[in-house]
Formats: structure tokens, sequence, C-alpha cells
């Protein structure tokens, strides 16, 4: 058995790596927060890792787009050893503004194993304003990443998250299994009476993945269900739990921290 | 020679639509039949053909957009194009990321006098005269700080395009360094440069010093005894560091026989009493001295808070003014210490009417027009979505409050919590000394003519001379990348001894203070990194743009600390050094501007003693007509400005960024706005922290004595109700007053402030921070061009800060399960003053609402009890739901608890704990210390017997239908309601927003 290292990415804008390195780090991984600029300069190498995580956040302040900004540093600088990193067993996950970055550097959907081209992109949602709600989502089981995940309840909270594409794209997509994820009417769009899909994405996709599965970026971000009270309506369950007989204790865990450990469980 | 970079959407762009439907919405509803949005980055710079080819490239999305290098788009059809950009000088964050993109791209580094500049074309087809084109440009820009371009299809394909515009800052020559004769100056004189500033060359003037005749003598005597003039320079820094923003005066000079002033014997003075009385277990650690005020956390560390209010630009540029008041106020938590991470930001908007179109102008003869209410409204709330939104701290619980007089002046509260280990490498990580020796240095945004004034401009009331200067933009990444290399990295390596933030009144401010430390400082301000050549040098000492705050590095660790941060992207300099001269020396290129001893700076200003009056205006009972049935009523209220769901803020917040997220801003099935959160703002405790407030304005049109008593007690019991614990909870205050040369204000004031003394003292809630703002007056003209004042009502903003040892207790506001026992906590008076139900009739009977006599009183023993016995109930997991009883009183409590859950209610009134002779007053009296409370059956026994001694009833159960029915004090049905239309009647009111 081994522990996976994961490197999350820092900088600019970024702002969701502490919580996603808490993810892996509960889930059994070590997990370390790189500045952008470290593995810029060399003082990090992506070699010593086998996850690369793009956190959520705001890089570059979603100026000319999101995701475009760290697309372009990456691209400018370290493209060379991300496109070498994804391109071995190891594995990739990008959250919201980490899944823009991804589209944008086309290492997402990478149809034909393309990777470099963007292929797909994320546009400002349908009500064109930023949003924070939960969504439920149904996942495919093509990326190790959503292993025995069937179906899952996470927060959103984004601006530009409507994926787009060609229609022979999407056939692609579908033919391929690169959706690894889709907006379906669950438990949380009926707890809060909510449409299943929050931003009128194409085909309701929430997430894609790479031919591989290896690479997986997704909107919706897991690092913020790791826990019971994240839940919108722990509370809730709480009392429905505490009045049946028999229970003494309520869960301490949230269903978003099983991607983390599918993410660990991968490289044992 | 500039080129225009056009970014044109080639598929179905979301923006546009919403563009289209507000346009439609301001009265031209199927009059447009297109709507197209062009971006544009005008580039600035000596580059070749191919290299802007990439560029463009870089800065579209090549799947739905198409770039085009010195091309004008423009979609085939269309009537009028609008184009926007900025202003020369303000913050362009899309057109700085565009640069920093084209600088990595191009491996290059652009000339700081060539940059790139955005602007946005939006193209509308549909028939519209010129008139109505300018119409919808005047919606689309702020003339403060945005250009407008109108140009028809004809004159659009005339000119080729819309033209090349470089807002590009060009300023005089080498400015100059001036003196002020002070010596000779008579009152006259003095009084004429204390309010409109100093005289330029052209005879126009600088803008306001904001220094009344007592002080301007001051000044003048402190001259005299020196035998010299006052450069400029010297002026405003005394002019900014004795201003009423930074100085507080009217807290803290005499005020009758308070001869300490109100903040030392009211405020601080409860602090101290409740910090003796708990001993032991006392939790403060750091009030009142620092950025933030500080509480105990855990063993480990501590939790910060600050509430800052950003009023003034917010009415002049709501977005700008918004986003540069949260983004600045999470530089008091940075700046607290050696450094706090900001957890939680936190809101709260006073607001007219939106709905209110007619205006109100600054200037006679029906000239500058003020920004209406709603879009003042749209604005701020806009500024802090994308200012705590990028900078990836949850924005939390908010508060609406609307009243006509906010219309001269909104209230925009914005505050940041923080936490901070209580030890960073062996230091206590709240203290901090700059040394002499240390070097100053200066990190974060450069520096501009943005913010010059905003201190002193924020201590008067707003006219047709507020200096449009002080208006800004926040730039949260610039603030982001600053925060993390400190915070993340610099702190804990002891690379610096201080640290504040450059807020009010710039570097002379914050050098100033810190300098404090050491006993004096020693600045070049040639050093200063600039926007713009052409800076005066005080403009750059008082200067307050953004996104900078002050270290004192010793000389040994600057190497460290200067890489660190180049490493990070963030621009640090050595601008002087901290010495025990006793004096502030600023020089500029060898010549020195400033030579002032840091005791005359900080502790020469006068005392101005103040006399106060408070003659309490009766305003009659409203004589109201009884009706029997109230269902209407019931829902005409659940659709108040104050009462309804402002849901479509919460969700447009990001409140789950950081992971720690346990009771939401929204809550329940029906999603309803929550009084409190709780947080986990360490990811491996259960610890919470729990925030709230509480504002209760139209109380202070009877008295503001009980005003501050309501708005204490109700931030208390709404901090209580998700599970905060009062023998952990602090508070901080507010004030946002008017007209404070008129006694009769002081006399509120004083009223307000001996309030915030008993209670927080009766409560044992000590007060750790604050803020005030005392100018909050609007003089100008109304729609038809006479001279009116508005002045906001007293408002007091009480937010608590609270810790629970276990965020799993943490309680929601929704009812949970059918057959749940429904409980009233706490005893209902006739208590109907400054009521939303009083407003709401009187402007159904006559235009303008009630104020009533009777106001809520508030026995802080009595309500101690119970929300300690209630407290208690909750750590035992007794209580299923808990929801405050505040504005609308206790039909809108019960209301929201059944639209929470989605569950109905059956409730009978008769054993209401209540003093009161009607239905309608029992439903909408406001009477404090009361909660609605839902308990499972089973727990019933236990929670009467923890609740004993208390007023308190069970007065109905939770139903599973959707029926809400109340059976008024003597059995008769007054309400029947259907969980549907009250939803209905709860989330109309903003929909759309």
């Amino acid at each position: 058995m081994t522990t996976p290292k994961a490197l999350v990415l820092t900088g600019y804008g970024i702002n969701c790596s502490r919580e996603t390195q808490f993810a892996f780090t509960q889930a059994g991984a070590e997990a370390d927060v790189v500045h952008i600029n470290d593995l810029i300069e060399g003082r990090r190498r992506l070699e010593d890792y086998q996850i690369l995580t793009f956190p959520g956040g705001f890089s570059f302040g979603d100026d000319t787009g999101s995701g475009n900004g760290l697309a372009n540093r990456i691209r400018n600088n370290i493209w060379d050893q991300v496109a070498e990193f994804v391109e071995k067993d190891h594995l990739v996950l990008g959250v919201c503004n980490g899944f823009q970055a991804l589209v944008r550097l086309g290492i997402l959907p990478a149809i034909n194993k393309n990777y470099g081209t963007q292929q797909v992109s994320l546009l400002h949602n349908e009500g064109a304003r930023y949003l924070d709600r939960w969504v439920d989502l149904k996942c495919s089981q093509k990326s190790p990443w959503l292993k025995g995940i069937d179906r899952i309840s996470l927060p959103i909270a984004h601006g530009e998250g409507k994926l787009y594409a060609l229609p022979e794209v999407v056939q692609q997509m579908q033919h391929r299994d690169l959706v690894a994820a889709r907006y379906v009417p669950g438990t949380m769009c009926t707890y809060q009476h909510l449409p299943a899909n929050p931003n009128g994405s194409l085909d309701d996709i929430a997430a894609l993945t790479d031919e591989s599965g290896r690479i997986l970026g997704m909107m919706p971000h897991p690092e913020r269900a790791i826990a019971f009270t994240h839940l919108p309506n722990w509370s809730l369950i709480k009392e429905i739990l505490k009045r049946k007989a028999g229970v003494e204790e309520i869960p301490q865990e949230g269903l978003g921290l099983q991607v983390f450990k599918n993410g660990v469980n991968y490289f044992k | 020679m500039a080129i225009r970079i056009e970014i044109t959407p080639t598929v179905e762009d979301a923006r546009a639509r919403m563009r289209k439907r507000q346009i439609e919405g301001m009265g031209f509803d199927g009059k447009i039949q297109g709507v197209q949005l062009v971006d544009v980055y005008t580039v600035d710079a000596p580059l070749k053909k191919d290299e802007l080819a990439r560029v463009g490239s870089m800065l579209a999305d090549n799947l739905t957009e198409s770039a085009s290098v010195g091309t004008p788009q423009a979609p085939e059809k269309f009537d009028w194009a609008i184009e926007v950009g900025f202003h020369p000088g303000v913050t362009d964050n899309v057109a700085t990321t565009a640069r920093e993109g084209l600088e990595d791209l191009l491996q290059t580094k652009l000339p700081s006098d060539k940059g790139v500049y955005s602007s946005q074309v939006t193209f509308l087809q549909g028939d519209l005269s010129q008139a109505d084109a300018e119409k919808i440009a005047s919606t689309m820009a702020n003339p403060l700080i945005q250009r407008t371009a109108i140009k028809s299809f004809d004159v659009f394909r005339r000119d080729h395009g819309m033209g090349v515009v470089v807002p590009q800052v060009r300023l005089g020559l080498e400015p100059s360094i001036d003196t002020i004769d002070l010596l000779h100056a008579d009152d006259a004189a003095l009084t004429l440069i204390g309010k409109k500033g100093i005289a330029n060359a052209d005879g126009s003037r600088r803008g306001p010093l904001a220094l009344d005749l007592i002080y301007m003598k001051t000044i003048q005597a402190h001259f005299q005894k020196l035998g010299r003039n006052s450069t400029d320079a010297e002026l405003e820094t005394i002019a900014q560091t004795w201003s009423e923003h930074c100085k507080h005066t009217i807290f803290a000079d005499p005020l009758d026989d308070i001869t300490e002033g109100l903040f030392k014997r009211y405020i601080r003075g409860a602090t101290e009493q409740i910090r003796r009385t708990k001993g032991t277990k006392d939790f403060c650690v750091s009030v009142f001295k620092d950025n933030s005020g500080a509480i105990a956390f855990d063993d480990q560390r501590l939790v910060t808070d600050k509430v800052e209010t950003h009023n003034s630009p917010s009415a002049l540029d709501p977005f700008g003014g918004a986003i540069t008041g949260i983004v600045g106020v999470n530089r008091d938590t940075i700046g607290f210490g050696l450094g706090a991470r900001p957890v939680i930001n936190r809101y709260a908007f006073c607001f007219a009417d939106p709905n209110d179109i007619d205006p109100i102008y600054k200037g006679e003869g029906l000239t500058q027009q003020m920004l209406p209410p709603r879009r003042i409204m749209d604005g701020v709330i806009q500024g802090v979505n994308v200012g705590g939104n990028c900078s990836g701290i949850p924005t939390h619980p908010g508060a609406l409050f609307f009243d006509p007089r906010y219309k001269g002046k909104p209230l925009v509260f914005v505050g940041t919590v923080g936490i901070i280990p209580r030890e960073t490498a062996g230091r206590l990580s709240h203290e901090k000394q700059a040394r002499p020796g240390d070097y100053i240095v200066m990190i974060g945004g450069r520096v501009g003519k943005d913010g010059i004034h905003g201190a002193t401009f924020s201590s008067e009331a707003m006219d047709a001379g507020s200096p449009a200067t002080a208006v800004q933009i926040g730039d949260p990444i610039t603030q982001k990348k600053l925060s993390d290399a400190l915070i993340d990295e610099a702190r804990d390596l002891e690379l610096y001894t201080s640290l504040t933030d450059n807020g009010a009144g710039g570097l002379s401010c914050s050098v100033a203070e810190m300098a404090k430390e050491s006993g004096g400082c020693h600045v070049d301000l040639e050093k200063v990194p600039v926007k713009y050549h052409g800076l005066a040098p005080w403009e750059i000492w008082i200067s307050e743009s953004q996104e900078r705050m002050t270290l004192s590095v010793p000389p040994e660790n600057w190497g460290r600390l200067q890489e660190l941060l180049q490493r990070r992207g963030v621009e640090a300099t050595v601008i002087g050094e901290f010495t025990n001269s006793g004096k502030c020396v600023v020089d500029y290129k060898g010549t020195t501007v400033i030579d002032l001893e840091m005791e005359f700076l900080h502790n020469g200003l006068p005392q101005r003693p103040m006399q106060s009056t408070y003659k309490r205006v009766v305003h009659e009972e409203p004589n109201l007509p009884d009706l029997e049935e109230l269902t209407q009523t019931f829902h005409q209220m659940l659709g108040r400005l104050n009462i309804a769901s402002f849901a479509f803020i919460a969700q447009q917040y990001d409140h789950e960024v950081q992971g720690g997220s346990v009771i939401k801003p929204l809550q329940g099935r029906g999603r309803v706005n929550g009084d409190a959160t709780v947080t986990r703002p360490v990811l491996d405790s259960q610890k919470g922290v729990v925030v709230s407030q509480a504002m209760n304005p139209s109380y202070s049109d009877i008295d503001t004595y009980h005003m501050a008593a309501s708005a204490i007690d109700t931030a208390i019991r709404n901090a209580v109700a998700v599970g905060a614990d009062l023998e952990h909870l602090a508070l901080l205050d507010n004030f946002c007053w008017c007209s404070p040369e008129d006694p009769e204000r002081l006399g509120q004031l004083k009223e307000a402030a001996r309030a915030c003394h008993d209670y927080a003292i009766a409560f044992g809630t000590p007060w750790i921070s604050g803020k005030d703002s005392m100018h909050n007056d609007f003089k100008g003209f109304d729609k038809d061009g006479k001279p009116v004042k508005i002045s906001v009502p007293p408002t007091l903003l009480v937010s608590s800060l609270g810790v629970m040892d276990n965020a799993q207790n943490a309680v929601s506001l929704d009812a949970k399960i059918e057959g749940d026992l429904i409980y009233v906590l706490g005893q209902t008076y006739q208590e109907l003053g400054g009521s939303e139900y009083y407003a709401m009739i009187g402007e159904q009977e006559r235009g303008k609402g009630y104020v009533g006599h009777a106001v809520p009183q508030v026995d802080a023993h009595r309500n101690k009890t119970l929300y300690t016995a209630l407290t208690d109930c909750i750590k035992e997991g007794l209580v299923a739901s808990a929801q405050s009883v505040h504005r609308g009183g206790l039909a809108v409590a019960l209301a929201k608890t059944a639209i929470g859950g989605k569950l109905g209610m059956e409730i009978d009134l008769e054993q209401l704990p209540s003093q009161v002779s009607r239905d309608d007053f029992a439903l909408f009296s406001e009477s404090q210390g009361r909660l609605v409370v839902t308990v499972a059956p089973e727990y019933k026994t236990r929670f009467e017997q923890r609740m004993q001694g208390n007023a308190f009833a069970a007065i109905g159960k939770v139903t599973g239908d959707d029926v809400f029915r109340i059976r008024g004090i003597t059995g008769k049905t007054i309400i029947d309601a259907n969980l549907k239309t009250m939803e209905h009647a709860y989330t109309e009111t903003f929909r759309g927003y």
C-alpha cells in the first residue's frame, strides 16, 4: 500500500487549496499546497506527485474568462511538464475554477487524447449570475475518481458553468463515456425545490473525464461536502435519526469525501 | 499606436440576454430586438502584428468567441452602439489581468506608461431614439468612473467603429511643494481652508480637510510656535490624522458631564467591567486597540472580528464603494496582530425603497443627479458579490433594512471574521512592535490619485462639493496575492515585526500609526511606487489607493521578505525607516515636506466639549381598526421589504468556500434567510463560530435608548437561537448617525451609547470592536429643485461573535417533523411603537407609516435567564428548530419556521404569555426576548422542566399538510393560510432582483 502524494495548486486567486488539501489528508493522501510560481521556477517538481489538483477559486479574478488567466499562465510556462504528467498513470482533479482551467487548457475532455486543444467551453450561467446552491448528480463509472458513486449531492458555487460544445463533440463525449456526471433531480432538488440543472449546461453536464478516466473536472465542490454538517439538511436528518430507536450517534462524514478516497485508493 | 482587440461571442451569450431583459425592464419592453456584447481590450504598446494576433487569441475563448485585431466588430444589424470604459486612473481589473497575460505570453515587460485598457460595447437593435439610447447608456455606466460613447449605426459605419481611446493618466509637470500661509491667516481664511481645502494656484481648492476653526487655530498656534508655515503635506496629514473618520472625536470628546467621552465611559467602560466580573472566564484577548477585536477561540487560536461602513463612496459609486468596503475590511483582519486569516465576511445594508424613482440632486438647478435607490442597491449587492467571492471568503448572514431616509446615503456595513494562532514562532500573535531601525515597507498595490480625501470626505455631509476622487474600485486578486503571501508564508517566518492596513488616510495614517510603536519615522516619498507620474508628494502620502499594507521589517529580514513577495507576484518597497526621533519626517527627492512632532500629530488635537439635549418626540398610538380576519394582513407583512426573503443575495454570495459551513445563510426546505450562521473555521475541529447581527433604526424615532437595547437583545437572541452560548459571546457596535452638530442628535447618541453600556453589562457580552460614521446626511435638492436635507435615522448595527464548543449542536430555523410542539418563549407586550405593522398600516391608510409610542423595551436579566435555559436545552439536543422573534413579530417568526420546514401549523394563542388586548397586536408586536422553537413530543417534559421559571407556552403543533392556521387570543380563527400563498408572499417582493 502506497500513500499517494497530491499536489494542490495555489496562487493568483485560487481559493480552495486549503480545504482541498484537508480533504485529501482526510482521505489518506499526503497533500501539499504548491504555488504555481514555485512550479514555474522549478522549486517544486510535478514529478514528485501522483495526483495533481486544480482547486476552485477565482484565479485571475475570472477576468478575460474564467480559468483563462490560469490556463495561460500554465500554457505559457509549464505546459510541457503538465502535459507529461497527465499522460502518465497519474490522477488529475479540477474543481470549479480548476475545471474551467482544465477545459481551457484542453486537458478535458481531450477526445482522441488530443491533450492541449480546447474542445468544450464553460460559459456564463443561464441566469448570468454567480450561484451557490446544492445539486444532485448521477455519475458514470468511467473515472476512478467516481468509483462506486452512482448518485451524490454536492454544492456548486460559480458564475460560469454552462457547458457548451459543438454537436459532434457532444456526440463523441457521449459515445466515449466522457460525461462523468450529470445534473439530475434528486434529494437536494426535492428538498429545496430547485431545478436539476443549475446553469443551463448542455446535456446537463456537470463533470467530464478524459478517455483514460484518470482526469476528472467537475463544477460541483466535493471538498465542501466531506462532513455531515456540510449538508444543507443535516439538522433535519439529525432530528430524524435521533427519533429512530437505536441510533446513538449522528454521522460524521459527507459523501464528497469518497471522491478523495477514490483518488487515494487508485494507488493502493 | 494603440489598437483595439475585440472579442465577439459566436454563440448565444447569457450576459447579452440579461442585458436585454434589464433594458426591457426600463420601459423598452418589446422595443429591443437584439443585444450583442463585444469585449474590447485597447492595447497601447509597441507590439508586432503577429504578437497582437497571439494576444487576441489568448484573450478569447476560441470555441465560442472570435478575436479581431484592429478591425471593428459589429453585428450586421444594429441601431445603436454604446461603449463603456473607465476614466483614466480608475482601477481596471480586467485590463490588469490582460496585461499580465500579455507580458507572460510574450515574455516581455511593458513600459510603465504603456498598457491595456478594457471596455465593452453593447450593440442594440430596436426602434430607439437617440434619447432612448442615452437613457440606456446612463444606466450602464457611472459617469464618475466611466466614460460612455454612443453611436448610431450610420455614425459607427462612417467612423469605422467606436474609435481608439487610451484612458492614460496624464498629469502636469513635476508637482510643486506648496506652503500654506497659516501664520497670518485670519479666522475667515482658516475656516475656508478647513472646509474647502488648500488653494491651488488657479484658485480652485483641493478638497475638504474637514478641519473646523478650533482645529485650524490649534494648528496655526503650533506653527507659530515653530516660527514657520505649514507645508501642504503637513496640513493634509494633520487633517487625515485628526479626521472624525480616524479619531472618532464625537465618541472621544467630552459630552455634557461625560468628560472622558462616550466611548471610554459607555463602550470600553462596559467591556472593562465585564472582563473584571468574568475574571478567569474572561475570553477577550485584544479589544479596541488593533484593526479588529479578538477573543479566544480555543487553546491554540483567537477569533477576530471587525465591521466597517462604506456609506459615502457607496452613494456615489455603489459597486466601487461596496467592493472597496468589503475588500478593505478584509485588511482589518489581515492587519490584526501579525496577520489573521479572513474566514467569514458579513454584511448589512440599509437602502431606500428600490421602487422609489423620484430623483434627487446634489447640485442646484436639477444638476448632479444622485443614483436612484434601485441602482444603489444593485450596485452594492454586486460589489460585495465580487469582493467576497473573488477573495475566497464565505459571505454570511446579512441583514437588510429599508427606510426612505437612506435615499441620500445608503448604509453599507461590511465585516470580516478572522482566525489567528495565539502564537507564531514563539511570539504572541496579537502583539506587534515596530522597532527603531526597522524598514518601512509598503506592499501590494501602487499609489494613484484614487481615494484622495476619502477620510475627510466621509467626515462631512455629502453635498455638491463632495470629491469624485474619493471613489475607487477594489481589486480582490491583488489583495488575495498579498494576503496569501503574508498569512500563509511570511508571518510564520517571522519576517516582519508589525503591520497595519493602508485604509483611510493611506500612508499618512498607517505609517504614523505604526510609528507610535517605535517612536518616530522617516520616509522618502519618491520611493513609493506610483501608478503614474505627476502625483504631488501630499497626494502620495494621503492617497487611499487600495490593496496595500505597511510592514515594519528588520533590515536583516528584508532580503528574504522581498524575495518571497516577488515570487508571489506582490510588489514590496522600502519607503523609509522607523525611528525613535519623536518625529514624523517625510522627504521628497531630498526636500523635507513633513517635519511634525509625533506628540502633536497624534495628541495635539484640542478637545471640543459638546452639549446635548434630548426631547423625545411623542408620537400618538394610532387608532387602528380591530380586524377579525388577519390573513390578508399577514400575507402583506410577509412581503414587506423589511421582512421578505432576500435569498437572491445569499445565493449569489459564496457561503461555502473554505469548507466550514454548518448553519448556512439560507435554511430549510424553504430556504429562509437565517438571522445567524455557524461555521467551523478550523477544519479538524468541531468548534463553531456563530455570527449574527441586528438593527432597529425605526425605534430611534421613539427612543434611541430602547432602539439600542433592542438591537443588542436581538443580535444576542439571533445567535442564541442557532446555539451560541452567552458565556462566550462578544459584540461589535457600528453607529451610523447624522447631523452631529445638532445637540438633539448628540442626545440621541448619548442615550444609545448608554444602552450599549447597560445591556452589554447585563448580558455579560463585551464590546470588542466598533466603528462610527457620524455624517450620514445628504444636502441637495428634490425633484422640483427645492433644497432638501435627508438624514438617516440614527442606526446602530449590533453584530455578535460567539464560539460554540460543538457545532453539531447547532440548530436551524426550519420546523422539522410533523407532530412537533411549537413553543413561544418570552412575554408578548403591546409594543408596536416603530413596528413594521404600524409602518405598513400607516402607509396603507395615509401614505406614511405610523410610528406610535410603545417601543419595545428589554428586560435583560429576564431575557438572560431565558436564553441560558434555551442554550442548555440546545446542548441537550431538545430543540428541533429555533427562530428569534423580531421584525414583524410572532406571526412572521412562525411563518418563517413553517416555510423553512414546508410544514403546516395549527396555532392557538389563547395560552400565549402576553399582555395584549388584540389579535393583531399579539401577532405583530415586536416585544423583545422572544423565540419560536419546535420540540419533539418525547422531549416535552424535559424541555418544560428546563424552561421552568421563564415565560413560555406550547401554542400549537407542526402538521404534515400545508395549512397554517392561527386562532387568536379569544379562540377565533384569525389567520387561515396555506404554505403556498405564504411562500409566494415571502418570496415575491424581490423576484427578478
